[in-house]
């Protein structure tokens, strides 16, 4: 790590200092793909999320690719119905490293207002890992791209060695998530015991 | 538009034994529903559509109701023969005694459909078919072959209800999947347990809460010792 007065002082003289680890990260988090995928109300916030008054293309996300495949993250948007959760755990799993969820509104973060549903899958984050909630019903695009920001940093925060290196750099971390099964009563299982619970907040 | 007792006799002067009652609403709207019997709900049902006065094109709503058994506590005079001592002579003697009875009266399942013309700008006429039981004689014919509109709606009553609609053409569950076993609009539904954290339990969901602590499958928080590292 560069001492931050003696990179600006450099740069001053024309001498551009950095770390690999630095590059390497302003390039994944300033071209982050989405997937096209909407599920409910969020969707139509995600959209005018990409329409031109607040262009969530100018951070990087230029364009949704629709094929998992080519996506580099997925916007839960919207209520995961049970009948739908293992395909949206199967799009997951068919995303290439590295790969990031943001878990759009209060459906997706938690089942949200039709949480008591005899349909509703109580939270995405039971079956996948989530990196970053947005509280709202909807959440207003502004707090989408402040989402999208947030993803950026943490991105850029990430270190590429060490214990706390990201899942794709690390032959031993899951990188596939078990589909879950559509029982005669419920999901089986009800949650997947990796992701959920969630780690209890450092307070 | 006709009346409620005029579109009763209509159907009775053009489906001869049709069986149809009036079932009155009590409330302010004044709604009165037709109650159809099933075995010739269709060709009612088609003559209510086809009929050039009434010309009932359109059913915008078919919905279900569950209504459960019921349990009824009655008071009833009971005339016995008992023995007893009058006047030092043991007789027989009839006596008249209060008994309380407890009966269950068995539940059934319900179906109503609520018809407009659009031609004609008129409606809604309200008609209605009980099945015999809830456990087992739950079948009702299906009205999808008169108007189309019926057949999602029919699919969703089969899914959350459990009516088996005899005549339809495509009967699968629609917003559960197929595999699912209960019926979840019926009154004795009873929730999976996939519990969630609630930060300010109370009434209902606290009670859910305790029962799930109980049962001790954890709950929505976890050690921090145990977490793993999974994140990215």
């Amino acid at each position: 790590m560069v001492d931050e007065g003696l990179k600006i002082e450099l740069g001053k003289q024309g001498v551009f200092v950095t770390t690999i680890e630095e590059l390497y990260n302003w390039g994944r988090r300033s071209s982050i793909w989405p997937m096209q995928f909407g599920l409910a109300c969020c969707a139509i916030e995600m959209i005018a999320t990409t329409m031109a008054r607040y262009d969530l293309a100018r951070f990087g996300a230029e364009v949704f690719r629709p094929s998992p495949r080519q996506a580099d993250m997925m916007i839960i948007s919207g209520t995961v119905t049970k009948k739908m959760a293992p395909q949206v755990v199967r799009l997951y799993n068919q995303m290439a490293e590295p790969k990031y969820v943001i878990a759009m509104g209060a459906c997706a973060i938690s089942g949200g207002p039709f949480k008591q549903g005899y349909n509703v899958l109580k939270g995405i984050d039971r079956y996948i890992p989530v990196d970053v909630h947005i509280p709202g019903c909807p959440p207003r695009p502004e707090a989408l791209l402040h989402a999208f920001i947030t993803l950026q940093k943490k991105i850029d925060g990430q270190h590429l060695t060490g214990e706390g290196r990201p899942r794709f750099l690390d032959a031993n971390a899951p990188g596939e998530f078990p589909v879950p099964v559509q029982g005669e009563h419920d999901l089986e299982p009800a949650a997947n015991s990796l992701v959920w619970p969630l780690p209890a907040a450092d307070r | 538009m006709k009346s409620v007792e005029e579109i009763k006799s209509a159907i009775e002067a053009a489906v001869p034994g049709a069986g149809v009652e009036i079932q009155a609403n009590p409330s302010v709207s004044g709604q009165h529903s037709l109650r159809l019997a099933p075995s010739h709900a269709v060709q009612v049902a088609t003559f209510l559509r086809d009929d050039p006065e009434l010309a009932l094109d359109f059913l915008s709503n078919a919905t279900g109701i569950d209504w459960p058994d019921k349990e009824l506590t009655e008071k009833v005079k009971v005339t016995r023969t008992v023995t007893k001592a009058v006047d030092g002579v043991e007789q027989s003697v009839e006596e008249t005694v209060d008994e309380t009875r407890k009966r269950v009266e068995p539940g059934c399942l319900e179906v109503v459909y609520h018809l407009f013309s659009v031609a004609k700008g008129h409606g809604p006429v309200v008609l209605r078919m009980k099945t015999v039981n809830r456990t087992d004689q739950v079948e009702l014919p299906s009205l999808t072959l008169v108007w189309r509109s019926a057949e999602f709606q029919e699919r969703e009553i089969f899914d959350l209800f459990g009516v088996v609609f005899t005549g339809h053409p495509d009967l699968r569950r629609l917003l559960m999947w197929d595999e699912f076993k209960d019926h979840p609009m019926r009154r004795d539904y009873v929730e999976p347990d996939d519990f969630e954290y609630e930060p300010t339990a109370h009434d209902e969901v606290l009670k859910r809460a305790q029962e799930h602590k109980n049962r001790g499958q954890g709950s929505g928080v976890r050690d921090q010792e145990s977490a793993v590292g999974a994140g990215q």
